[in-house]
């Protein structure tokens, strides 16, 4: 059976007064998730005295320098090497792994993106220390972590073992705000070594197959149906509502899994999660799969023709009623507003 | 085509959960058990495959005595057999269930048993993230995670997963080990001659051993969420002047 002495993850990494942060960026634009991961890094690098320090794989760090400054990194190291310009997770894992071990930091961090949880498991694995994912909380050095469970619907308290201790931070559980005392930034260039069975795993084409528009990421209303919209052709009105208020249009997991919306727009555990200012949800019961995915919507209203939905309890306004009514009815008032604003 | 599907026996949790006693586990006194949606897509997939490039598909998950049920489920899904390697119910980190996989694979009498290895891309419950990746390392095998559409040939796999504007595509040869996520398939359910011939096909039961939790488990907690309810703006259509009012406030009009 397992042993139960006490965890020994003695592998000496070292431990100096910084935290690394690896940043992401898509076409010379930063994340806004690694922003709001810089919060959570700086937040600890205050608690233990420690500078925060950026690694910005591929693309030109230099564009970034006074944004990453402003948010409290006080160092930059750009990795370059011209086959870590397409993302390959292990080799971009690996340079990762050699800053780590030539600066020691006490802390590696990165947003809980795909990429970023991506990136530290293999930094985790090969240096052979633990990681914990989904953090919200950091508590001594974090040493203890606190972390979502279930999509954040449990909340685990653990303690993380190893040097340095290896951690992502949860989406939307910072928000991304400027150092008031930002410091000076250096940015290195660094070049890694890089082994060639380290690039079997690499981005060798990309389809892009949504246009620059608004999608579930970018929009201020999200409107989504469930089970009550009843088929692929009820969404028509939910689409037409999205147009009008420049919004998206998502599914719940009934709705993806009927095959009334593809399954890249659903909302919750196994989908997409959301922030946007509202999230206006027709037709779903509110199961705990896809509260996860739309709690961080600044407000949500709820439509739905059954009043002891449990959605109801954790939405900001409600409305009990059919959305096959409520829902035109609402785009008829809307234009008749719009007309009369354009007529005054 | 060798294929091993690795999945794992969660609680199948309604809108509320609550903390058992001990303040490690959740309760599940009310509650069913399943395996994860990515991990219904996983094993879909290999049953997919094995309809098409032939083969044997080997269901393997780390968890109780009970999670058997789960992997007689898959095996009624199409899976030829199972591996049970059975703990005492104290939960195992990442990097322990990885170990406890890796030594099994290391345990068969063939080099490389396995061409291709695929998991959900994270638990239901812990939501890791590294299982895969981890035993990926252990055999030096190429990894590419959280997939959503899959081209699997003889001797390597076109994977594709998500970018936010469209699908990075990976071609790596086998084996390999892939994390899968939900929407990769529509799994199917099982027959009822499936489900009779789950209970016949074999499932080895090993013990895992050593290795310690690296990621220590404390305590669990319930988060404290807003409970106070939605303020009601009316009925039917009724409600559709102040919901216009709300959109307004909010300036999205």
């Amino acid at each position: 059976m397992l042993s139960r002495e006490s965890p020994t993850f003695s592998q000496n990494w070292g431990c100096s007064d910084m935290i690394l942060a690896f940043i992401e960026h898509d076409r010379g634009v930063l994340s806004s998730t690694s922003l709001q991961m810089l919060t959570c890094a700086r937040k600890a690098a205050q608690d233990i005295g420690a500078s925060v320090h950026a690694v910005v794989i591929g693309g030109d760090a230099g564009e970034f320098r006074g944004f990453l400054g402003s948010h409290g990194v006080s160092h930059i190291y750009q990795v370059k090497h011209p086959s870590l310009d397409e993302y390959a997770p292990i080799a971009w894992a690996r340079s990762v792994t050699q800053l780590m071990k030539a600066h020691t930091p006490s802390v590696v961090m990165a947003a809980a993106t795909d990429r970023g949880n991506e990136i530290l498991a293999w930094v985790a694995a090969i240096a052979g220390l633990p990681m914990a994912a989904n953090c919200v909380e950091l508590r001594s050095s974090a040493s203890t972590v606190l972390r979502h469970r279930w999509g954040g619907s449990l909340l685990e308290e653990a303690v993380l073992h190893g040097q340095p201790r290896i951690l992502t931070v949860a989406l939307f559980a910072f928000e991304a705000v400027e150092a008031g005392d930002a410091p000076a930034t250096t940015l290195e260039v660094v070049a890694p070594a890089v082994e060639e069975k380290d690039l079997r795993v690499r981005v060798v084409a990309r389809e892009e197959t949504s246009s620059a528009g608004v999608n579930l990421q970018t929009a201020r209303v999200v409107i989504g149906g469930g089970r009550g919209v009843g088929s692929a052709e009820g969404f028509r009105v939910l689409e037409e509502l999205a147009a009008m208020l420049g919004g998206a249009v998502g599914g719940s997991r009934v709705a993806t899994n009927n095959g009334w919306r593809p399954h890249t727009v659903q909302v919750g555990l196994t989908g997409n999660r959301i922030a946007p200012e509202l999230y206006i949800a027709c037709g779903i019961s509110g199961a705990i799969q896809h509260l996860v995915g739309c709690k961080a919507a600044k407000h949500i209203l709820v439509i739905n023709k059954d009043r002891d939905a449990p959605f109801f309890r954790r939405a900001d306004y409600g409305v009990t009623g059919d959305l096959h009514e409520v829902i035109p009815a609402l785009i008829a008032e809307i234009r008749r507003r719009q007309s009369s604003n354009k007529a005054s | 085509m060798n294929i091993l599907v690795c999945v794992k026996r969660v609680p199948d949790t309604g809108p509320r959960m609550e903390v058992a006693a001990g303040g490690k586990t959740i309760e599940t006194r009310n509650l069913g058990f399943t395996i994860s949606p990515h991990e219904e897509c996983a094993v879909e997939e290999a049953v997919l495959i094995i309809e098409k490039l032939g083969g044997s598909a080997t269901v393997l998950t780390v968890g109780v005595a009970d999670a058997e049920e789960q992997l007689r489920d898959c095996m009624a899904k199409g899976m030829d057999r199972g591996i049970l390697i059975e703990t005492d119910g104290d939960p195992l980190d990442a990097g322990q269930t990885a170990s406890a996989i890796a030594q099994c694979i290391r345990s068969r009498k063939e080099k490389q048993p396995f061409d291709l290895i695929l998991f959900g891309a994270e638990s239901a419950d812990s939501g890791n993230y590294q299982v895969g990746i981890r035993v990926a390392h252990d055999f030096d095998l190429p990894c590419v995670t959280g997939v959503k559409r899959m081209d699997t040939r003889q001797d390597r796999v076109i994977a594709r997963r998500e970018s936010g504007t469209g699908f990075e595509v990976y071609d790596v040869n086998l084996p390999a080990v892939l994390t899968v996520k939900e929407g990769l398939n529509l799994p199917r359910h099982p027959s009822l001659r499936g489900t009779m011939t789950a209970r016949k096909k074999p499932i080895e039961r090993i013990r895992p051993s050593g290795a310690n939790a690296g990621l220590e488990l404390l305590r669990l907690a319930v988060p404290a969420t807003d409970q106070s309810g939605a303020e009601m703006l009316g009925e039917g259509k009724d409600a559709v002047p102040r919901i216009a009012d709300v959109l307004a406030e909010l300036g999205l009009l």
